[in-house]
């Protein structure tokens, strides 16, 4: 009884100091901000206050709030949390073996946020990620989109748009994933089979859409309600964005002619073979997420995959972000991909808008995060060097304004670098037991 | 050398196709033949400290001289190539590349036959495809030698072998024929498909009962000593085997789980044989009795997958194992899908950035992985005699926007990075 009453106690007492640190404004001072949205700034001033960036600037020309909470950063860097436009943290799962196409499948009904995985994305400075169900079909479900906040539920996590809805895209695929050419059962066993079922539920999408149309709003003329088809409305309707994988350049120019037959927004996921068709890429304005793997090969439409990707994409004039696809590339390490890609020539503004603003684009985003700008969301990483040097640690992570990961933090840094205990699924957080630091 | 190259060119620009042909042949063996200095802002030699604008003189396929521009000048006739670094060639402790190739088809993955649990026979020599894509790639990266063989997933897989990254055959490449015997404990040893071993316990057992008949080959060979007729049948499986307990080969154990270290170390010491941890997620939990047992520890990649029995490695074993004394060198390891191969340079600097000191990780990849190997009287090092095996960087090698701007294996220049 005491003991729940100490709890009780406890509880009240991080409660007052949680809506304390929430409600004066916090100061970083003397950093190199990377805004993203234009050049970096020398001994710069961040001010966030309640979740949003309040001000931005040289030290010189930011005049900080005098109730503000100073803390100074010299010597470190700060740029804008880190956003993942491909990952499957959180352990979860789309559709299953019985159809290639699954588009009322939701990957927020499967995902796990207490997985360790969204603890290592924390600690890599990624603050958005689009989770996606796998690629082993034509079309595996639908994506979620989420800001990596400590939270309790897959619920807590999710992006809203001005209605009010949570925010997600689809998740399709081409190339060899998708192929079960010696099993029975409706998976293709071909390219050209692939493009066929694709096309065929897309066009009785059009048929589902083109009734609802004709009802004119007569529930009676409705047909029944259809939540695949819903799915594939919205995105012929430019609501929801097509994540699409795809390798090899003759597979890149399928997705990009479906794309367009429908009339859906595609994003290019992957997209190896891009330095061979970068050109048309750029001319059919079709933004890519492109992974950096350590080699080539694994499977047959990666054989051509390089370091150069991103660099040929940026030639052409095509749209480039990065995204892990955690687990094959670590989100501890995703800076990495961003370094990687310039070593083979991408430049270094573009390599680091890749890793935000490029991303928050392709998640419909760009107006909210992405960069640090005054009246965005307070996303932002703080950094002990150079965004791109293997030496550079991710020190602290914010979403909104809360400290997220603390690599001062005992348990944070066991997600951080690995451990005995470090894949066991996290304690449930009690938000509250923190205060504005990240002591508990 | 250059009025002879300008001679040959001449000729070539004169005469018939034929002729040509043969200029060419002639100019690729004055080329190949060809003295190299090669002269460094910083060249790290991993024998003794870093030499501020060194100079490496490369003299038929060996290195003939090291020291500070100052000491060492270049003779007339060498080709001289600079960088801002210059270090060793590069080695790979553990990998299967060459056995395992990038298509990742059933036809050119050859790191693992599981007809069996336990097949010592099997040697790495007659799998390795020296034309295998990823060896030219791990060497663009300046990886000049690889412990390549078979891999984990058996009791006991096969036999490793230690190659260059050059030649068109096995016997271009290969330094080391028979290197250790490759054998896996924990998950990765249990047998598929329900074949036993299907426990730890069991693994164990049958391992046992293995070294029992290769020390009893051993002791029947001993015994009939120069009389054929009372020496055991030839049994390729038992002669390899006995080249363990006779402590001519080490035992490369892959192992993740620090109860199954221990159980490693105890069958090693139960037949006194050399083992060689490989893996070692939890390595950091057992590191007394790692070390008391005198064993090395060819650390799993550092950016590996933690999952599985490796679920809870860390990023900062290799230094932790490296402060408590023990031996580590750093392996690209095994890949079943993407990335095919690691590159031991950039696993390597994961360890400089978590923990390690500069020098520290990058004896991961040269003089320790070489000592380890038991190569160290070759490669791992610049020091005058051994093979001219070095990498050029215009940077510091661990840093992501460095280049490798030059490999040289054997004397030659063999290829560079592709920026």
């Amino acid at each position: 009884m005491i003991r729940h009453l100490i709890w009780l106690l406890a509880l009240a007492a991080c409660a007052a100091l949680g809506a304390r640190a929430q409600d004066r404004p916090q100061a970083f001072i003397g950093a190199q901000i990377i805004p993203i949205s234009g050049p970096p700034i020398e001994n710069g001033v961040l001010v966030v206050h309640r979740g949003k960036i309040v001000a931005v600037g040289p030290a010189s020309q930011v005049a900080i709030p005098p109730d503000a909470e100073r803390r100074d950063v010299a010597g470190k860097v700060i740029m804008p949390g880190l956003v993942d436009t491909h990952s499957h943290i959180g352990g979860g799962a789309g559709g299953d073996a019985s159809a290639p196409m699954q588009p009322d499948v939701r990957i927020l009904d499967s995902i796990n946020i207490r997985d360790t995985s969204l603890k290592r994305a924390q600690a890599g400075g990624i603050t958005t990620v689009n989770i996606m169900p796998g690629s082993g079909h034509l079309l595996s479900g639908q994506t979620v989109y989420v800001k990596l906040r400590n939270g309790n539920t897959i619920e807590d996590l999710l992006i809203r748009d001005a209605q009010g809805n949570y925010m997600w895209g689809i998740k399709m695929a081409n190339g060899t994933n998708s192929l079960r050419p010696n099993s029975p059962g409706p998976f293709p066993g071909t390219r050209a089979k692939s493009a066929a079922i694709v096309r065929d539920m897309f066009t009785k999408a059009v048929d589902y859409r083109d009734k609802i149309r004709r009802a004119g709003g007569d529930r009676s003329k409705l047909p029944p309600r259809d939540l695949g088809l819903e799915a594939l409305v919205e995105a012929m309707e430019g609501k929801r964005i097509v994540h699409f994988h795809t390798h090899r350049h003759d597979d890149i120019l399928t997705a990009i002619r479906l794309s367009k037959e429908f009339g859906f927004r595609a994003v290019l996921h992957h997209v190896s073979e891009g330095w061979r068709v970068a050109n048309e890429i750029a001319q059919a304005r079709v933004p890519c997420s492109i992974i950096v793997i350590d080699s080539p090969g694994g499977k047959l439409e990666a054989v051509n995959l390089i370091f150069q990707t991103g660099a040929a994409l940026e030639r052409a004039g095509a749209l480039v972000a990065f995204h892990t696809d955690d687990y094959i590339t670590d989100s501890r390490l995703f800076l990495r991909s961003a370094a990687l890609a310039v070593r083979a020539g991408m430049s270094r503004d573009n390599a680091l808008r890749a890793m935000t603003l490029a991303g928050a684009q392709m998640l419909d985003l760009q107006d909210r995060i992405g960069s640090l700008e005054r009246g965005k969301d307070a996303d932002f990483i703080i950094l002990s060097g150079d965004p791109l040097s293997v030496y550079t640690k991710v020190l602290e992570t914010y979403v909104e304004g809360v400290k997220v990961f603390d690599r001062n933090n005992p348990q944070d840094r066991l997600y951080a670098v690995g451990g005995y205990g470090a894949s066991r699924d996290q304690d449930v957080h009690i938000e509250c037991f923190e205060d504005g630091e990240g002591n508990k | 050398m250059r009025r002879i190259e300008n001679v040959l060119r001449s000729l070539i620009e004169k005469h018939t196709t034929v002729v040509r042909v043969l200029i060419c042949l002639l100019l690729a063996s004055v080329a190949a033949q060809a003295q190299i200095a090669v002269r460094g802002e910083t060249v790290y030699t991993m024998a003794g400290v870093p030499i501020r604008d060194g100079v490496v003189l490369i003299r038929d396929g060996k290195i003939e001289r090291v020291g500070p521009a100052s000491q060492v000048a270049v003779p007339s006739g060498y080709k001289l190539l600079t960088a801002r670094v210059v270090t060793p060639g590069l080695i790979d402790a553990r990998s299967t590349v060459g056995l395992s190739g990038y298509l990742n088809q059933p036809h050119d993955q050859m790191q693992l036959d599981t007809s069996a649990p336990i097949q010592p026979e099997l040697r790495a020599i007659d799998a390795y495809d020296a034309r295998e894509f990823l060896v030219g790639y791990l060497r663009s990266f300046g990886i000049t030698a690889v412990h390549t063989g078979h891999g984990p997933g058996a009791l006991i897989s096969g036999q490793t072998m230690i190659v260059k990254t050059v030649g068109d055959t096995i016997d271009q490449a290969v330094i080391v024929p028979e290197a250790m015997i490759a054998a896996s404990l924990g998950q990765a040893g249990l047998g598929q498909g329900g074949k036993s071993p299907g426990t730890r316990s069991k693994e164990i057992a049958m391992l046992r009962a293995e070294l029992l008949k290769a020390q009893d080959y051993v002791a029947k060979q001993k015994a009939a000593g120069n009389d054929p007729s009372k020496a055991p049948s030839r049994d390729i499986r038992m002669e390899a085997l006995a080249r363990v307990i006779r402590g001519e080969l080490p035992l490369l154990v892959n192992v993740h789980r620090a109860h199954d270290i221990m159980s490693a170390l105890r069958v090693a010491k139960e037949f006194g044989i050399k083992i060689v941890l490989d893996g070692a997620a939890e390595a950091y939990l057992v590191m007394d009795q790692i070390k008391a047992a005198g064993v090395p520890v060819i650390i799993h990649p550092t950016m590996y997958r933690a999952a599985g029995d490796a679920e809870n490695l860390s990023m900062e074993t290799a230094a932790n194992l490296r402060r408590a004394g023990i031996p580590v060198a750093m392996q690209s390891g095994y890949e079943s899908y993407v990335p095919k191969t690691r590159v031991v340079l950039f696993e390597a600097a994961i360890a400089a950035a978590n923990g390690l000191s500069f020098e520290e990780a990058l004896a991961t990849i040269t003089i320790d992985a070489a000592r380890i190997l038991g190569i160290a009287n070759r490669v791992g090092s610049l020091e005058p005699g051994k093979d001219a095996d070095v990498v050029l960087f215009d940077g510091d090698p661990f840093e992501y926007t460095s280049h490798v701007t030059g490999v040289i294996i054997n004397g030659q220049l063999v290829s560079e990075e592709k920026k």
